[in-house]
């Protein structure tokens, strides 16, 4: 496995490593996160997890809850207009989180997004994706997934696609409050999916919603 | 701090440890007697809560031999996650997000300087009347009246229970006793260690002959555990009247009153928790059922044990 990431200055690679880990025990302190391993060992095997997207905070969550040794070589595909707006995102976003920047720009991007994504599955990465492609600011649990994920699963059908259920974000940090609130958040994974030989793209994406679904923990009774 | 008072805390440490030795080895000696390959989960409950405790020893010791700044933080700490714990479970709405993160960033820290610098008045009424008032006001100008009345009552009786009286555990380090700080902190000691030995006896009692429930549905708790926790909890506090301001038996008194209003805390944090649906507050403190669930009796103790130490104890 080569070292994708680009050859930075030391000074640079020491910050970025403070940061994230600054990061994570922030998001410890806020939130206690805690992955629950439901359907699959927090092994470092390739894996793409899926999750759902409700909040900006849920990449760095689910990263901070990542195992040290997973969360290494475990890259998020994230946007590259919203990563590389700022300085502080472009050092942010790349440098600590590694990501794999795509561009969502349908029409004017010049380079294929599935071309990133493979190269970084190539190169031996984890990947971290919100398939819903947005965040999710409506009442429906789940938004429509894209292709992506279906690309992914037919393009490198020896990768783990497992579901990642982040719960709780959208009342830690809803959009537009800046502050998050303290409340406990848990990260559960599920058993990991394939694409099946000669299945369709609607079939295998409502089969991954529904995995994702499942991972959802119930809502308190409210009966009074 | 006085070399003798770091002396008393250290025994009493020891102590503790003492005792924790012996139910580990308890512990590991009903492994010992199951088959190869086997484990009994009533055994291994009772062993990850040995080592929940022995944890909570080492961090209490710490705290107490640093002086009052480690003892008041140590407290912000617990006050926080349990918080966290309660407000996740908490009936709450977008409109509330500005009064939560200030509960919890402002006003919990703000209850603890005052506990620090020892403000009395200002601990006493900082949360029931400034904050109480302010809060509702802050979701109010958001103006969503969904289920208003709940969203305040529930989040406000959090810092109630979370804060303000967690917060009179530390605050015991401002009585001004004969023997200065020092005594204060040790009745720290005293009052965490005769409620959780009474729990403890009240458990294992309660699980050997209880018969009469306390409150149906809602804990296992028995007339016959609590009797023997608090009979349990008076002894303890007699045998530890050294560490206090108190006569042997007016120790077991103050001790005895400690454990029943400790009793009747857990009581009432169990009802929230039946009422939420959950077995467990969260995944912290393994085998205790979250920081909430450890919390739980001396949440209410303390701050009746703070008023009796005002009451009964001619003040230096």
């Amino acid at each position: 496995m080569t070292d994708p990431r680009p050859r930075r200055g030391l000074p640079r690679r020491i910050a970025a490593r403070i940061v994230g880990h600054a990061l994570v025990l922030i998001a410890r302190f806020i939130t206690a996160v805690r992955a629950d391993w439901r359907g699959i060992e927090p092994v470092a095997r390739q894996r793409v997890y899926f999750a759902n997207h409700v909040s900006n905070a849920d990449m760095p969550m689910i990263w901070a809850c990542l195992p040290g040794h997973i969360r290494r070589h475990t890259r998020p595909v994230a946007a590259a207009d919203y990563w590389l707006k700022t300085p502080l995102r472009a050092f942010v976003g790349p440098e600590v989180f590694n990501c794999v920047l795509v561009d969502r720009r349908r029409e004017e991007r010049t380079e294929d997004p599935m071309e990133a994504i493979l190269a970084a599955l190539d190169e031996g990465s984890s990947l971290i994706l919100f398939p819903e492609g947005n965040r999710n600011m409506g009442d429906a649990a789940l938004l429509p997934f894209r292709a992506g994920l279906y690309n992914i699963g037919r393009a490198r059908p020896d990768v783990d696609l497992v579901p990642a259920w982040i719960a709780n974000l959208n009342e830690i940090m809803p959009k537009g409050e800046v502050i998050p609130l303290p409340l406990i958040c848990t990260v559960t994974f599920g058993a990991p999916i394939k694409v099946e030989p000669g299945e369709n793209r609607g079939n295998f994406l409502a089969r991954a919603a529904a995995a994702l679904l499942a991972l959802r923990p119930a809502e308190p009774d409210r009966t009074p | 701090m006085t070399s003798q008072s770091t002396f008393d805390i250290l025994i009493l440490a020891s102590v503790a440890a003492g005792i924790l030795t012996i139910l580990s080895l308890v512990g590991e000696a009903l492994r010992g007697r199951l088959p190869w390959g086997q484990t009994n989960p009533a055994v291994e409950i009772f062993m990850t809560r040995v080592q929940s405790w022995w944890v909570m020893v080492i961090l209490m010791t710490l705290a107490a031999l640093s002086g009052k700044v480690g003892i008041v933080l140590l407290f912000a700490f617990a006050s926080f996650a349990a918080l966290r714990e309660f407000l996740t479970l908490a009936t709450k709405r977008r409109a509330d997000h500005l009064s939560l993160a200030l509960g919890a960033f402002v006003i919990l820290p703000l209850q603890y300087v005052f506990v620090g610098l020892g403000w009395t008045t200002l601990q006493t009424v900082f949360i029931p009347v400034f904050a109480f008032l302010l809060l509702p006001v802050i979701s109010a100008l958001r103006g969503d009246p969904r289920r208003f009345l709940e969203r305040v009552a529930e989040t406000q009786w959090g810092l109630m229970l979370c804060v303000y009286c967690v917060s009179h555990v530390p605050a015991l380090v401002n009585h001004e006793l004969a023997g200065g700080t020092d005594a204060a902190i040790l009745l720290i000691g005293f009052l965490v260690m005769v409620v959780q030995f009474g729990d403890l006896f009240d458990y294992y009692a309660g699980r050997r002959f209880g018969r009469r429930k306390i409150a149906r549905d809602l804990s296992p708790r028995t007339v016959e555990g609590t009797i023997t926790g608090l009979v349990a909890a008076a002894a303890i506090g007699a045998g530890l009247s050294w560490i206090t301001p108190f006569s042997p038996l007016g120790a077991a008194a103050m001790a005895a009153l400690a454990s029943a209003t400790g009793v009747f805390g857990s009581l009432v944090i169990a009802a929230i928790r039946r009422d939420k649906g959950v077995k467990d507050w969260s995944h912290l403190i393994p085998g205790q059922g979250g920081v909430l669930g450890q919390l739980d009796s001396v949440i209410f103790a303390a701050p009746i044990f703070y008023h009796a130490l005002s009451l009964f104890v001619p003040q230096a």
